[in-house]
């Protein structure tokens, strides 16, 4: 038993129900993923509970990102890299020949490390997903559904005046919330956020985290991130990965109190990393 | 930080900016060698060029004498002729008009402008030999003008117009000159009268090639071709390239069959132009039985050669474009042909203008396969379609260097070479507005 390595700055909120009672949406069993001859992912099973914030944490390298791009199956675009074992999101696998992967991945959004909005205007940012993939039909939808999205990622007040403008003008706290609110609009079941506030500022990263604490409520969320602090602030459960492995899972409450493992407890007490 | 080292480093600073003295002082003089060549080369097209679009021509007052004109009245059509039978005693009539003494006329024009007797032949030979036909056609459009007098404007003879700019040294003797003295001295009287005038050659850019009267020469026929040329290497060589490009870098499988065929691109680009010419001669011509000197199978030749251009360059386009938009789109749930289509090829279109721009500059200024397909042949037409016998405009400025008028045609080379770097200029422009217009839009 140690000490709490980090404090948690946001309380569990009275009355939720803790992570452990919630349906498991995606589960991974025996997950491996080699680039070429090198393994960069060893056998990872786990359960990812619906609507909560499952964070990946681990050193660079460990593979935690790699991991997460199983999960809407954006391995299958790197040259060479093979994924084994299976991925079930509500008991479907997603390796299934009859399930299309842009239909996987319109029900599993993604946000990337930096910012990368579309070079074209604010509105057809949000309005491309929903297009492709014929949720649309009319003008009017459009406009609701890019309304109704920005709303969700907190930007519609910043940009409601100006969505002809380009998405690559605004400031890159904007950008990042502009890409959630383009994930958000293909009305995804999971997101999938790789490292989403590590090219922002940390009031910029403050508010995405808000935002990702108020999408937890409709959404699973995965994140990788590289801060134990941002693990622990948004966060119900933690898995940490270690060398492509998964050291250790759980509540994140209890993976940062009372790890159980050493290696874990060395990382997030700053020994490794 | 130690004294010692601060020393070191200063040390080591003052040769790190030596060297970068030494290299800006390199990059500035060969930048400066550049430039001199290129101000010579244009200085040199240009000095020489445009003078040769002036051309001295005769203001004279032609007598059409219906003594020398003798044709018969235009055949009346006879009751139950057939059309075809009436046709052919028209044209038989027409046709002896070429037959009567113009050059009499012309030699009567120059006597009346310079007030005396000049020998006939001198006379004619100040006068380009194609105004026989522009007399001829005068008098077909009008046939009131029998009888009459008209002020003509007839170009002067190449002959003619070397003695008037000076191109030839007035101290030849009389056996290099290629004018009688008799016919100088009139050039120098009629130049004296403002009879003889430079006018802007206009004709130069809407007539065809002439052998027979140089003169009146032009660059028409070669025109024509070269944009044949440019619209079949347009409409085929570039989707044709830009398709394999997008192909080759974003759907096919990286396997030994495709890296044989990017190897082989890669070769094609460095492959001498005339061994495509070889290669055009032997397919199309020898096999397909494709006609000699066609513009289209010129494209075609064209093509094969500014396809590896295209090819290449567009890759390189595509390979710019930042990995993450290709996964943002890939993310939101695009296909990969979505991806392309939507998000890739319209950041990487400036570039692929650029690279078909490239591409059809290149086989505009091409003149070594042309050779090879017959396009050096002497063509004195604009050709109807592309499948017509047409020439290039590389391929004319070849053909006029080689005329055994030197004196006249070298300047005139110089103005087809004018004419050409217009082109490509103009096509160099349109391609950057084309590119301005479509970045600004995003």
């Amino acid at each position: 038993m140690t000490k709490p390595a980090i404090t948690l700055t946001r309380p569990k909120p009275l009355g939720a129900a803790s992570a452990q009672d919630r349906q498991t949406r995606i589960a991974a069993r025996n997950v491996t993923v080699h680039y070429g001859t090198k393994q960069a992912i060893f056998d990872v099973s786990i359960d990812v509970p619906e609507r909560s914030v499952t964070a990946f944490i681990g050193p660079s390298g460990c593979g935690k990102s790699t991991f997460l791009r199983c999960f809407n199956r954006m391995n299958d675009t790197i040259e060479g890299c093979r994924v084994g074992g299976k991925i079930t999101i509500d008991g479907e696998d997603i390796h299934d020949p009859s399930l299309d992967v842009v239909e996987l991945r319109a029900r599993v959004g993604m946000v990337f490390q930096k910012p990368n909005p579309f070079p074209k205007s604010i509105y057809d940012n949000i309005a491309y997903g929903p297009r492709i993939h014929g949720l649309v039909k009319t003008k009017a939808e459009t406009d609701a559904l890019v309304e109704s999205s920005l709303k969700k990622a907190g930007l519609w007040k910043e940009v409601a005046d100006r969505l002809d403008a380009p998405g690559t003008g605004l400031s890159g706290g904007q950008q990042q919330r502009l890409c959630i609110a383009r994930a958000i609009a293909t009305g995804p079941e999971v997101i999938l956020m790789d490292e989403p506030c590590s090219a922002l500022d940390p009031i910029a990263t403050a508010v995405v985290e808000d935002l990702i604490h108020e999408l937890k409520e409709q959404y699973t969320i995965i994140i990788v991130t590289h801060s134990m602090q941002q693990a622990a602030r948004v966060s119900q459960k933690t898995a940490f990965f270690h060398l492509g492995k998964l050291i250790e899972y759980g509540d994140t409450e209890q993976v940062f109190v009372t790890p159980q493992d050493p290696q874990t407890e060395a990382y997030i007490t700053g020994r490794i990393g | 930080m130690t004294t010692s080292t601060r020393d070191k480093v200063k040390e080591s600073l003052r040769r790190r900016n030596r060297a970068e003295t030494r290299f800006r002082a390199i990059g500035a003089v060969s930048v400066t060698i550049a430039l001199t060549f290129i101000a010579i080369l244009f200085g040199t097209i240009l000095s020489r060029g445009v003078p040769s679009l002036w051309q001295y021509s005769l203001d004279l007052e032609v007598h059409f004498d219906a003594e020398v004109i003798r044709v018969p009245e235009a055949p009346q059509r006879a009751e139950g002729q057939s059309d075809a039978d009436f046709e052919a005693q028209t044209m038989g009539w027409q046709r002896r008009f070429s037959m009567v003494n113009w050059n009499a006329l012309i030699g009567a024009a120059v006597n009346e402008a310079v007030g005396r007797e000049v020998e006939s032949r001198s006379a004619v030979s100040i006068v380009d030999s194609a105004a026989r036909f522009v007399l001829r056609d005068a008098v077909l459009d009008d046939l009131s003008l029998i009888g009459q007098t008209r002020r003509m404007t007839l170009l002067a003879s190449a002959d003619a117009d070397n003695w008037a700019q000076g191109r030839l040294s007035r101290d030849l003797p009389d056996e290099r000159q290629q004018l009688s003295a008799e016919a100088r001295a009139t050039i120098d009287a009629l130049v004296e009268a403002g009879i003889m005038q430079r006018r802007f050659a206009w004709h130069m850019f809407m007539n065809v090639d002439s052998r027979s009267s140089p003169a009146s020469a032009g660059l028409a026929g070669a025109f024509v071709g070269s944009l044949y040329m440019m619209l079949v290497v347009i409409i085929l060589a570039v989707p044709i390239g830009v398709a394999s490009a997008i192909y080759l870098e974003e759907f096919a499988p990286r396997n030994r069959f495709t890296d044989l065929i990017e190897v082989n691109i890669n070769n094609l680009a460095a492959v001498p132009s005339i061994v495509f010419g070889l290669l055009g001669a032997a397919v199309f011509i020898n096999i397909l039985h494709l006609p000699l000197s066609a513009p289209f199978v010129g494209g075609l030749v064209l093509t094969l050669m500014t396809l590896p251009t295209i090819i290449i360059a567009t890759r390189s386009a595509l390979r710019a474009v930042p990995p993450s938009l290709r996964q943002a789109a890939l993310g939101i749930g695009a296909s990969r042909t979505q991806m392309v289509f939507h998000h890739v090829l319209p950041v990487t279109f400036p570039g692929i203008l650029t690279a078909s721009i490239l591409g059809v500059a290149q086989a505009l200024g091409e003149t070594a396969p042309l050779l090879l397909i017959g396009m050096n042949a002497f063509v004195a037409n604009i050709p109807a379609t592309p499948m017509d016998q047409g020439s290039a405009l590389p391929v004319q400025i070849f053909l006029w260097q080689g005329n055994e008028n030197r004196n006249f045609f070298e300047p005139r080379t110089f103005a087809a070479i004018i004419a050409l770097l217009g082109l490509m200029l103009m096509l160099n422009a349109l391609a950057i507005w084309l590119r301005n217009r479509l970045e600004r839009k995003r």
